[in-house]
C-alpha cells in the first residue's frame, strides 16, 4: 500500500516579504529602535534584536510563562505580544528589576530560598511574582499558589518559589509552612532492629 | 520505632563548607537574567537562523522537496535536506555518542526514508528568525506513505530479550528457587499488570545550538544545550571529521535536561552542518512541538506476582517488563532488578524484553527504568501487605534485607530502615487507620495515607579537573562537567574551598567547556561523586605543592610535616599534631615568587574494592491524598520523603533535588502521558497545554529528610548522589494512598479522575 501525502502549506510562498520597519520600544527605562518584521513577537524582539536574553522562550505559545515581562507594571506573556503594539509603553524585563551585583528583594529571596534549579523559568517566575505583588490582590499561600500557576517550573521548585514570594509579599513577616528539611546524622550505633 | 528527629549535621569546624546549606554560586546570574543559555550567546559577525521542518508522516519516503519555491524568497539562504546534504561519515559508528544504545543511530537529513513521525526532514536557513520560520511554513514536501505500526500491544508476540551494552544497563537477575511452585503453594498472593505510556522530558529550555563561525578555517564555538559538552564534541568531531580545536563545545547553563540532553540531539548536527556548508554563524532552536520528536520514557507493560506465608514473609517474587523501542536502536533500561534488591525472596523470576515500533528511540528520563519498575513493584508490595494482613510499613520492614539478594553482596551502606522510622515519625504514620475508606477530613473528603520505598544505584564514572591557585590567592577549578540545575557549580566550589581551607568567595568553579578537563555526561546521579572526587584530587595536588613551598621558607614551622599530617584551614596550612605550627597560604605564595600553582586531578571507580559490594541509595516516601469521590479528583496534600544517599554536600541544593524528584513522581503518578494516535502514528498532545505537568497550585507540603550515611567505598568523598532517588517511591506511594482512601487499586498511570469514577 503506497499513498501520496503532500505537506501542503496554508499559503504559497510569496516572492515579496514585507520589509522590516523601525520600531521603538522603551525597555527598562531606555528607548531602543530596531528594524523588525511586523509579525515579530515582543519576546523575539527582546532576545534576538536587543540582546536582552534574560526573558526566556519556553514554548512560544503562551503556555509556560517563561517569557513573562511587565508592561506598565502588569505581567504579560511576551511571546503572545507583537512588539510593534508595545511602542509607547513601559516594558520591564528581568534585567530591569536588578543586576547580579544589586539584586532586587524578590531576586534575593529566590536565591536565599533556592527557588529555582536550572534557572530557565526563573526570570518569568520573578517577573510574574513582581506583577502579582503589583496587583495587590493575593495575600494567602493558596492565593499565591493559584496566581503563580501560569508559570511552569519543570525542575519542581514550586514550594521554594512560594516561600520566596510570600517572604517579599509580607516584608519578611510571614514564614510559610510548606515543608521542612531534616538531617539525621550518621549514627554510631546500628539502627533500631527489625521487628 | 526510633523517636529521634533532627539534630543538625555534625560540623567539624566553623570554617567547614561541605555539609552547609550554602546559596548557589550561580544564583545571582540566574535570577538577574545574566546566565546565558545555548540560544543566547552572541557571535562574531551576523547570525543566520535555521528552522527545522518535521515530517507529518510516521513511515515512508520523501519523493520531492520543493526547495526552489522558498529559495526564491529574498533573505532565504539555503534549504538543507537529504537532497543536498553530502554524506559526511560513512559508518554508523561515527554517529554513536558516549551513551548510545545498541543499534544504528538516527542520521539527520541522511536519506529520504521516514522512520518516525516528526522526523526532521529539512532545515531552512534565513537572515532572520521570522523569515526562516515563514519560509519553513511554506515549504512543500511530497511523500510516499507506507503503513506504520506504533501500537506496542500489537507486537507483544515479537518481544525479544533486551541486549546488553548500554551504559548503566544491568540485565535482569538470574531466577532463584521455583517461582511457580512457591506461588501456587503460598497462602497469600497477588498478581497484577501495570501500564504507563510514553512520557516526554520537556525541560523548560528547548534544544538549541548557536554556532559561532570564527572565520579561521573550520574553527567554531558551538554553544549547545546538552548534559555533557564532551559527548557532543566527540559526536560532532567524528561525523564532520573535525579536530577538538575546530569543534569547541560550550554549555555554561542548561535549562533542565532530566536525561533529554544525555545524547546529542539533531539540532546540534543541523546547526554545525549548516555553519560548515555556509561558512557562517547559525542558530537552530527546536519548537516545543519538536521537543516531542526525540527520546522519551518508553511505554512499558509490567506483570508482577508476589506471594507470602502466613507471617508475611515473601516466598515468591516475579517481575516482568516489556518496553517499546524504535526500529533502529535498542534502548534499554534497568526496570525489574530493583525489586529484587529491595526485598528478599527464596523464589524469584525476573524478565525484561523489548518490542519494536515506528517511533524514535526511547531515552533515559529521570530515574530511568527504576521509576517505571518502582511504581509497579511498590504497588504490588502494598497490595501484598493487605493480603497478608500486615500494615504496609510493617510488611516492608519484615521483608527488609541487609544485603543485596540479586548479587549476594553486602551493601556499602544502607539506612533505609532509618528512612522508614524517621519518615513515619515525621508523617505520624502511627495515627493511620489501616482500613481502606476509613479516614475523612473535616470537609468529608476521603483521606488516604500511603508508603513506598525506592532504590537507585550509587555509581561513579571517570572524571578530571584542573585547579589553579593564582598569586593573589584566588583558586580557580575547571572541569567540563554540566549543571542542568543540580547545583554542580556550588557544590564543586564547596569541595575546592574545603580541600584547601579557603573561603568560598576566594574560589571559582567553571564548567561546560570542552577546553577543560573531561567529565562524563551529567546523569545517573554520578556527578557529585565523580567530579567531586576529581576536584578534591586536583586541589590536594595543589595542596601538596603548597606544602613543599612552605617547607622551603626560612625556618619553616612546617618542616618535616607530611601532607597526610597537615590540615588546610582558614587560609593556613597547619600541622595536625600542633596547630600552632602554621603558615598562611598567602605568605607561601608571596615567598615562592610563583605567579600561579596548578595541578590536574582525576577520579574514577575503584573496582577492586567496589566489586565486593552492592552500592545503592534508598528512600522511603509517605504521602497523604484527599479524594473527592463525586468528581474523582485527587489532591496530594502532604509528602515526607526520607532519603539515605551517603553524605549530603549541600543540604539546600540537595533538598531542592529531592523536592524536584517528588514533583516528578507526583507528575508521573497523576498527569504525564503522551497520547500516541496509532492511526496517525503521531504523539498528539505535543505542547505544554495538553501534556500536563504540575503547576504551583498542585504542590503542597513536602518534608525532606536526609538520613546520612558514612560510605567511603561507594565514593572516596562519601557521596552517592540525589538526582534520581528523590523521584522513586513517590508514584507508588500516591497510588497506595489512593487505594487507602478509596479502596480502588489503580494499576495504570496516570491516575486521572476517569480511572476513579
Amino acid at each position: 500500500m503506497s499513498l501520496q501525502f503532500i505537506q501542503e502549506p496554508l499559503d504559497k510562498a510569496t516572492p515579496h516579504v514585507v520589509p522590516a520597519q523601525a520600531v521603538t520600544l522603551n525597555v527598562n527605562g531606555e528607548d531602543h529602535t530596531i528594524q523588525i518584521a511586523p509579525w515579530t513577537s515582543l519576546l523575539d524582539a527582546l532576545r534576538e534584536y536587543m540582546d536582552l536574553t534574560g526573558t526566556k522562550k519556553g514554548c512560544d505559545h503562551g503556555q509556560c510563562g517563561a517569557c513573562t515581562v511587565l508592561v506598565d507594571g502588569k505581567r504579560i506573556n511576551s511571546c503572545l505580544a507583537l512588539a510593534t503594539v508595545y511602542q509607547g509603553k513601559k516594558i520591564q524585563t528581568i534585567e530591569g528589576l536588578g543586576t547580579e551585583e544589586n539584586l532586587s528583594p524578590l531576586q534575593q529571596a529566590f536565591v536565599d530560598h533556592d527557588a529555582f534549579q536550572c534557572g530557565y523559568c526563573t526570570p518569568g517566575q520573578i517577573c510574574s511574582a513582581q506583577g502579582l505583588i503589583n496587583e495587590g490582590r493575593c495575600k494567602t499561600e493558596d492565593e499565591v499558589r493559584e496566581h503563580m500557576s501560569g508559570n511552569l517550573c519543570r525542575c519542581g521548585a514550586y514550594t521554594n518559589i512560594l516561600s520566596a514570594v510570600m517572604e517579599v509579599l509580607h516584608d519578611g513577616d510571614v514564614v510559610v509552612d510548606n515543608g521542612v528539611l531534616i538531617t539525621v546524622p550518621v549514627a554510631s550505633t546500628k539502627a533500631s532492629s527489625v521487628e | 520505632m526510633s523517636q529521634t528527629i533532627a539534630t543538625p549535621p555534625t560540623v567539624r569546624l566553623d570554617s567547614d563548607v561541605i555539609g552547609k546549606p550554602i546559596n548557589r554560586t550561580d544564583g545571582p546570574a540566574k535570577v538577574s537574567g545574566a546566565a546565558k543559555y545555548a540560544a543566547e550567546f552572541g557571535v562574531t559577525g551576523p547570525l543566520w537562523y535555521g528552522y527545522i521542518v518535521s515530517s507529518p508522516v510516521a513511515k515512508g519516503k520523501i519523493t520531492k522537496i520543493h526547495a526552489d519555491e522558498v529559495l526564491a524568497i529574498p533573505g532565504v539562504q539555503q534549504v538543507f535536506s537529504h537532497e543536498n546534504v553530502s554524506s559526511f561519515a560513512w559508518f554508523d559508528r561515527a554517529y554513536k555518542d558516549d551513551v548510545a544504545p545498541g543499534g544504528s543511530p538516527f542520521r539527520p537529513l541522511h536519506e529520504p526514508e521516514i522512520m518516525f513521525n516528526q522526523q526532521p526532514v529539512a532545515l531552512v536557513v534565513a537572515e532572520t528568525f521570522e523569515l526562516a520560520r515563514y519560509a519553513a511554513s511554506v515549504l512543500r514536501i511530497e511523500y510516499d506513505v507506507e503503513k506504520h505500526n506504533t501500537d506496542l500491544d500489537s507486537v507483544i508476540g515479537e518481544a525479544f530479550d533486551a541486549p546488553k551494552g548500554k551504559t548503566g544497563f544491568v540485565p535482569p537477575p538470574k531466577p532463584k528457587g521455583d517461582m511457580n511452585k512457591a506461588f501456587a503453594e503460598a497462602p497469600h498472593k497477588v498478581a497484577g499488570e501495570y501500564i504507563h505510556r510514553a512520557q516526554h522530558h520537556n525541560p523548560m529550555e528547548m534544544f538549541a545550538t548557536t554556532v559561532d563561525w570564527l572565520g579561521d578555517g573550520k574553527k567554531m564555538k558551538i554553544y549547545d544545550k546538552t548534559q555533557g559538552a564532551p559527548n557532543v564534541q566527540q559526536y560532532i568531531a567524528k561525523i564532520f571529521g573535525l579536530s577538538t580545536d575546530e569543534a569547541r563545545v560550550i554549555s555554561k547553563f542548561t535549562g533542565g535536561g532530566f536525561g533529554s540532553g544525555l545524547r546529542p540531539q539533531y539540532q546540534v548536527f543541523l546547526a554545525v552542518m549548516a555553519a560548515l556548508e555556509l561558512e557562517h554563524s547559525v542558530r537552530v532552536v527546536m519548537t516545543r512541538t519538536q521537543m516531542f520528536s526525540f527520546g522519551h520514557r518508553p511505554h512499558t507493560l509490567q506483570k508482577l506476582r508476589i506471594a507470602s506465608d502466613d507471617q508475611g514473609h515473601i516466598q515468591a517474587l516475579e517481575h516482568k517488563a516489556l518496553a517499546e523501542t524504535s526500529q533502529f536502536e535498542n534502548a534499554t533500561e534497568t526496570v525489574v532488578n530493583w525489586t529484587g534488591i529491595l526485598y528478599n525472596s527464596p523464589n524469584t523470576n525476573f524478565d525484561y524484553q523489548l518490542s519494536k515500533i515506528d517511533v524514535y528511540t526511547p531515552l533515559d528520563m529521570r530515574a530511568p527504568g527504576a521509576a517505571t519498575g518502582n511504581f509497579a513493584s511498590e504497588s504490588a508490595i502494598d497490595e501484598m501487605s493487605y493480603k497478608a494482613g500486615k500494615d504496609p510499613l510493617d510488611f516492608r520492614l519484615l521483608n527488609y534485607t541487609y544485603s543485596d539478594p540479586t548479587e549476594n553482596k553486602p551493601f556499602t551502606s544502607k539506612r533505609l530502615d532509618d528512612c522508614y522510622h524517621e519518615g513515619a515519625a515525621r508523617f505520624g504514620w502511627d495515627q493511620r487507620n489501616p482500613e481502606p475508606r476509613s479516614m475523612r477530613d473535616e470537609k468529608g473528603m476521603l483521606v488516604g495515607w500511603g508508603v513506598a520505598a525506592g532504590c537507585w544505584d550509587a555509581s561513579m564514572q571517570k572524571a578530571a579537573a584542573k585547579a589553579v591557585l593564582s598569586a593573589d590567592g584566588h583558586l580557580t577549578v575547571n572541569s567540563a562537567t554540566n549543571d542542568q540545575g543540580a547545583g554542580t557549580y556550588v557544590i564543586m566550589t564547596q569541595m575546592a574551598a574545603q580541600t584547601l581551607g579557603l573561603p568560598m568567595q576566594q574560589v571559582t568553579f567553571n564548567l561546560g567547556d570542552t577546553n577543560m578537563p573531561a567529565a562524563p555526561v551529567q546523569g545517573g546521579s554520578w556527578t557529585a561523586n565523580s567530579v567531586g572526587a576529581a576536584v578534591k584530587d586536583a586541589c590536594q595536588e595543589v595542596g601538596k605543592k603548597l606544602l613543599k613551598l612552605a617547607q622551603k621558607m626560612d625556618d619553616s614551622p612546617l618542616a618535616g610535616v607530611n601532607f597526610e599530617d597537615a590540615q588546610f584551614v582558614d587560609g593556613h596550612i597547619r600541622a595536625n599534631e600542633d596547630i600552632t605550627r602554621s603558615v598562611a597560604i598567602e605568605d607561601i605564595l608571596a615567598a615562592s615568587g610563583e605567579d600561579k600553582i596548578e595541578a590536574d586531578g582525576k577520579a574514577g571507580p575503584n573496582p577492586i574494592n567496589q566489586l565486593k559490594y552492592s552500592m545503592h541509595s534508598h528512600n522511603a516516601v509517605f504521602v497523604e491524598v484527599k479524594v473527592d469521590e463525586d468528581l474523582g479528583t485527587i489532591h496530594v496534600t502532604r509528602v515526607v520523603n526520607a532519603v539515605a544517599a551517603g553524605r549530603i554536600m549541600n543540604p539546600k541544593t540537595a533538598r531542592s533535588q529531592v523536592l524536584g524528584g517528588t514533583v516528578w513522581g507526583l507528575s508521573m503518578a497523576m498527569m504525564e502521558e503522551t497520547y500516541l494516535n496509532n492511526e496517525l502514528g503521531r504523539y498528539m498532545n505535543h505542547n505544554y497545554a495538553e501534556y500536563h505537568i504540575p503547576v504551583n497550585a498542585d504542590i503542597h507540603k513536602i518534608d525532606v529528610i536526609f538520613v546520612e550515611e558514612e560510605d567511603d567505598i561507594a565514593s572516596p568523598i562519601g557521596v552517592k548522589g540525589v538526582g534520581e532517588i528523590g523521584m522513586l517511591g513517590v508514584a507508588a506511594a500516591i497510588a497506595n494512598a489512593v487505594y487507602h482512601a478509596t479502596g480502588k487499586r489503580v494499576r495504570e498511570l496516570p491516575l486521572t479522575s476517569d480511572k476513579l469514577l
